[in-house]
């Protein structure tokens, strides 16, 4: 039987991992390498690297740290981050990256989902959209808006609209992150997930939210999310992947155990 | 231990080749050098994305030279779209011909309410005898991710459900394949890669 996926997330600034609040207000959260070995080893099923302030300066500091975490990573590894184009891909791939994630770069030019999808296959692209409900809006759930640049700036894109082009053009997963409830730790936007998960074919990963084990329960089911992203629930030794996909296990929901 | 990985410039071989380094195997990169395949010890044909780019196989004599070593006895495995292509094609590219070492044609998941494609951890239910998948328990979970599979036959040596049961491993002798990511499979995928490497013709030893 298919298992629900239990993602950990790291997002990386200048080398080292860090953990925000709605992506402001950063707080050093350790080495990428050690970390990602450290949740691979806890029982995650997956991890991401998302980095955060990806500049022209640092790609090289990316690849570096990509490249050194990848090296003893036996499980999915999936990057993002500044991902322009799909040399760019290309070299993150190389560095030993299994999919990556693309977001802003790939709503300015959504070929570039295509030149991806076709070079390295629909499995290996994952689009982010990072997501804010709209409150003026008749239905804030189906009519809300993509953001980009660290969920700074309004695209003017329906998020449900976007996540079917992005099907279409041969994306493998969509990385759903709701910007209201990201570092809040309150629970994911499982209404917002559920339109979403509804509305594509592919699997749709949750992010933002995520504080305590009930959410996850949440969101695999009212959320009908497949996988789920967690940050802040391991980094400070709340939570292994491993307890908490066992207390999902006792909650009814299929998980990876043992692992 | 050496082992010779072709690069049909599907996809990456980064995960792969780091695996099978990380087992202790010496690995050789080849695109199209048919002497590599000809002094093969092993063989790995990974490949992630589309069935169609197996033509490069065919254009640069690497499927001659495949189906020359197999004969051989040579152990071979194929990995996700390296798999399909042992058996005779796939509806991905209906105008492109597998190796056809087995029979039957790899097919797209049939319609349903499910996600295609099968992503996630997934778990094997594993045939008596499989030398391939020696050690791996119930209850063992693999990595997949793949919209196409192979049809379960006597020559499967591994069954996983979803949406349908389908191959999710294949063996007959010298040959396997696997439709999941032994390279991204944690402790399991690497106890399977290291049954490939210690793979030893029969009482040939």
């Amino acid at each position: 039987m298919i298992t629900k996926r239990i993602i950990a997330c790291l997002d990386v600034h200048g080398g080292r991992v860090v953990k925000g609040v709605q992506f402001v207000d950063l707080v050093d959260a350790g080495d990428p390498a050690t970390q990602a070995a450290r949740h691979a080893r806890e029982g995650a099923d997956e991890i991401v690297l998302l980095d955060i302030t990806a500049t022209h300066e640092g790609r090289q500091t990316l690849l570096d740290t990509v490249r050194r975490t990848a090296r003893e990573l036996f499980v999915p590894f999936c990057v993002g981050g500044g991902i322009r184009t799909a040399d760019d891909a290309a070299q993150v791939f190389e560095a030993g990256a299994d999919k990556v994630s693309v977001n802003s770069a790939a709503l300015k030019n959504p070929a570039l989902i295509d030149a991806i999808g076709r070079s390295f296959g629909a499995q290996a692209v994952v689009v982010a959209i990072d997501a804010r409900r709209d409150p003026k809006a008749a239905d804030p759930v189906r009519d809300a808006e993509v953001f980009v640049q660290g969920g700074r700036k309004p695209t003017g894109r329906r998020v449900v609209e976007w996540a079917r082009e992005a099907e279409q053009r041969g994306a493998g997963e969509i990385l759903l992150t709701s910007m209201d409830s990201d570092g809040m730790r309150t629970g994911f936007d499982c209404e917002l997930t559920a339109a979403v998960s509804e509305s594509v074919g592919i699997p749709v990963i949750a992010s933002g939210g995520a504080g305590m084990v009930e959410h996850f329960v949440d969101v695999f089911g009212r959320g009908k999310a497949d996988a789920a992203l967690a940050a802040s629930i391991f980094h400070f030794g709340v939570s292994s992947a491993r307890s908490l996909k066992e207390e999902l296990a006792k909650a009814g929901v299929s998980v990876r155990l043992p692992c | 231990m050496r082992v010779t990985v072709i690069d049909y410039k599907a996809g990456n071989l980064t995960s792969v080749l780091k695996a099978l380094r990380h087992l202790g195997a010496e690995t050789i990169v080849t695109d199209g050098d048919l002497a590599l395949v000809e002094s093969a010890e092993r063989i790995v044909l990974p490949g992630v994305g589309h069935f169609a780019a197996t033509e490069r196989l065919d254009a640069t004599g690497l499927t001659g030279a495949i189906r020359a070593a197999i004969a051989r006895g040579v152990p071979f495995l194929g990995i996700c779209v390296g798999m399909q292509w042992l058996y005779t094609g796939s509806s991905e590219a209906p105008e492109q011909p597998g190796l056809g070492h087995f029979p039957e044609k790899c097919a797209h998941f049939a319609e349903s309410t499910e996600k295609v494609p099968h992503v996630g951890w997934n778990s094997l239910e594993v045939k008596k005898g499989s030398r391939l998948l020696a050690g791996v328990e119930a209850g063992e979970y693999v990595y997949f991710t793949h919209s196409y599979r192979g049809p379960v036959t006597s020559d499967t040596a591994a069954i996983t459900h979803y949406i349908e049961p389908f191959a999710a491993a294949v063996e007959r002798d010298n040959v396997m394949g696997v439709q999941f990511h032994p390279e991204k499979s944690g402790a399991t995928g690497l106890k399977i890669l290291r049954n490939f490497l210690s793979w030893e013709a029969k009482g040939t030893e």
